[in-house]
């Protein structure tokens, strides 16, 4: 006879299995997972981890080129500043079919508050590498306050919306534990904790954008505006939104949910909607750039190099996007909408990179690119990001085609 | 209606718990009372020759490393240079435009009045101290760096090469000997008396009676009592400070005034935000009563029928 004790642990490893080994055994598991691109990653990887142990070896000093004069660079250039509106896809995404009762995009809201929690919890993996003491992050949480700072309601919010994404992620790990009654306590906090997702971002999306107004004699003009905060806030809507569009899907070309045309029919539709959403914006956004150019009066400006620089970015990186959506819901091309949306994410990157890095300093004689590693950390932690991404899609309900909202009648959920 | 109760409260519970967990946003430094006896520092340019001696006694006073070049060695003037996490200040040496005479300029924190660098910390680790003198705080200081971000003279530096304890570096106007009533060691060291410390008020008086005294010998500014908001070190001088490498750009009103425009919004949009939302929550689900379309999207109680 097996005691309680026995079938607990007879219990055990087969949970383990399904759970963490996609149902294979450890051995099996493994043999599966050593493909040539895993082994890629797994050596990008490593090769962040190893820069890492250089920088707590012997400082900052040796992987950056940070000084009195440019103390931030690629790290907090890509990973805080462009990673930060990027993972914006949660609350668009959660508020759009909650809040708004756009019920159609239901299918995608899983998959955009999981790339916004991992977005946002990257995001703090590389302000982690760039503090100084990283320890002492909860510092402007619990232990000293400088209230008159923006980037002490950064630190607050993004610590709080951490929070929030997960809340709101949790009914996707309550399905996969099969935990039931979690599962349902959970969702009835979707409404709340949506709410609260908004407005912790509306806060520091353009927060980002307010760290900068102290530097007014250091950014240059065409960038530098009172309106920065909000220039970063609605860029982080369509930033969002195309992350939406281009993860949504190159997914669904990876799962085993492709081949089923009612999933594909509506994952498209739903990404023409979120096209024509996008391009409003971007409109939108256009228009108050030029507000900015007009407020600071730099209209002469534009006629320098880097005017022309401050051209490309407004009219290579947005406004054609925002024809190309409108082209590509028009013609109901969704292979255009997809290339679309990755132009767009570039161009969020190239405006945060522009603000924090490029124009930032920019008439200083002494202007260096950033080291090499920390090219090395970003791809390495955005490796990681992906690979955390696919772990969680392969095993968790996360996936149009693959998520179900009782554990009894889900179906069975797909690899990537 | 069906936005029940319960949603709605929780909704206002945490809007409220939102706004009040949001600190009000003093600022210590900024209270204008007390400041007419605040310390502050005059640098005379047309008194300095460049000897270096406050370099060298500021090195001793606070410990700080050995340099590579000595004290006394004047090779260093090829360079501009600029202080570092060794050295919180540093003399250069420009020249006069017209005659090609050398001037030396001493570099250092300008102390300003309403500081930049403390607004932007978000831990409060720098402090516009009562007596004057800004400092700082390493057992708070996170690194963040955001005060070097912000300092419009480029002046904190950071102990990159520490790997656990960097620290922000810069002249702290040798806050323990002031307070203890003892002249800060550059002053002190300085054999042409170009430095003098005493209250700013005091100083401001005295440069403005230096420049009305001797018109031809020094030009009509006193650079430090506008510039970012006023500055706890000013200065005067007998060549035009844009000569001097003084960082152009520098606005006339203080800092921290730019971002307290966005700081001020943050509770509005904390006490707006949950009624819109909760609002048009309300009117997407109405909308789903009548048309019918509820389906089995998680709505708070509903989900659980």
């Amino acid at each position: 006879m097996i005691g309680p004790r026995e079938r607990r642990h007879h219990l055990f490893e087969p949970w383990l299995r399904e759970k963490f080994f996609l149902g294979l055994s450890l051995g099996q598991y493994l043999r599966v997972i050593a493909t040539p691109l895993n082994l890629l990653a797994g050596l990008i990887v490593l090769a962040g981890f190893l820069i890492l142990a250089k920088r707590f070896a012997l400082g900052l000093a040796a992987i950056t080129d940070a000084s009195s004069v440019q103390p931030w660079g690629l790290l907090l250039g890509y990973g805080l500043f462009s990673g930060v509106p990027l993972a914006a896809s949660g609350y668009i995404m959660a508020s759009a079919v909650y809040l708004f009762g756009l019920k159609a995009y239901h299918p995608l809201v899983r998959m955009a508050v999981l790339a916004g929690f991992l977005g946002y919890f990257f995001a703090v993996v590389f302000l982690l590498i760039d503090l100084g003491r990283p320890w002492r992050l909860p510092y402007p949480m619990f232990v000293s306050f400088g209230p008159a700072s923006v980037l002490f309601l950064v630190a607050w919010h993004v610590a709080l919306y951490l929070s929030v994404q997960f809340i709101e992620f949790c009914p996707s790990i309550f399905e996969w534990l099969g935990a039931e009654k979690f599962r349902k306590w959970t969702v009835s906090l979707t409404v709340v904790a949506t709410i609260g997702g908004v407005i912790l971002s509306t806060l520091h999306q353009s927060a980002l954008g307010a760290l900068f107004l102290l530097a007014p004699g250091k950014l240059h003009p065409l960038w530098y505006s009172p309106f920065m905060p909000l220039f970063f806030f609605v860029s982080s809507i369509f930033a969002g939104i195309s992350v939406v569009i281009f993860i949504s899907l190159l997914a669904h070309r990876f799962s085993s949910a492709r081949a089923d045309p009612a999933v594909t029919a509506t994952l498209n539709n739903l990404a023409l909607g979120l096209a024509k959403a996008s391009a409003i914006v971007m409109f939108t956004y256009l228009a108050l750039k030029l507000l900015g150019v007009a407020d600071g009066n730099h209209w002469d400006l534009l006629n320098t190099p880097f005017g022309y620089w401050f051209l490309v970015e407004v009219f290579i990186f947005v406004f054609l996007p925002g024809v190309l959506f409108v082209l590509g819901v028009y013609t109901s091309r969704v292979s255009l909408v997809w290339l679309t949306s990755l132009l767009t994410i570039v161009g969020v990157i190239v405006n945060r990179l522009n603000v924090s890095l490029i124009a930032f300093n920019w008439d200083l004689p002494q202007r260096e690119m950033p080291r090499g590693e920390e090219f090395v950390i970003v791809i390495s932690v955005l490796t990681l990001a992906v690979l955390t991404f696919r772990w969680i899609v392969n095993r968790m309900p996360v996936l149009p085609g693959h998520t179900g909202y009782k554990s009894r009648n889900s179906k069975p959920w797909g690899q990537l | 209606m069906k936005i029940d109760r319960r949603s709605f409260i929780k909704a206002a519970a945490a809007a409220g718990l939102l706004a009040v967990a949001t600190p009000k946003v003093t600022f210590a430094g900024l209270a204008p009372d007390g400041s007419s006896d605040r310390l502050g520092m005059m640098t005379d340019f047309t008194r300095c020759v460049g000897c270096r001696r406050c370099e060298a006694a500021c090195n001793t006073a606070n410990n700080l490393p050995s340099p590579t070049e000595p004290f006394d060695d004047m090779s260093v003037f090829e360079t501009e240079r600029m202080p570092g996490p060794g050295a919180y200040t540093v003399v250069n040496r420009y020249r006069d435009p017209g005659t090609g005479a050398p001037v030396y300029r001493k570099v250092q924190c300008n102390h300003c009045l309403e500081p930049a660098c403390v607004s932007a910390c978000p831990v409060g680790a720098m402090v516009k101290s009562r007596e004057g003198p800004v400092i700082y705080n390493e057992d708070v200081c996170i690194g963040c760096r955001y005060c070097i971000m912000s300092c419009p003279f480029y002046i904190p530096a950071y102990e990159y090469s520490e790997p656990f304890t960097p620290r922000v570096q810069k002249c702290f106007m040798c806050y323990s000997r002031v307070t203890k009533g003892v002249v800060p060691a550059c002053a002190e060291a300085c054999p042409m008396e170009a430095i003098t410390f005493g209250e700013r008020d005091q100083l401001i008086k005295l440069a403005r009676q230096r420049i009305t005294e001797s018109p031809d010998k020094y030009v009509d500014h006193i650079y430090g009592e506008r510039e970012a908001g006023g500055t706890g070190w000013i200065y005067i001088s007998g060549v035009a400070f844009e000569y001097l490498g003084f960082p152009g750009r520098v606005q006339t009103t203080a800092y921290p005034e730019l971002t307290r425009g966005f700081l001020s919004a943050v509770p509005l949009v904390l006490v707006l935000w949950p009624g819109l939302l909760a609002g048009f929550h309300a009117m997407s689900n109405s909308r789903d009563e009548t048309i019918g379309t509820k389906a089995d999207i998680p709505n708070g109680k509903e989900a659980q029928r």
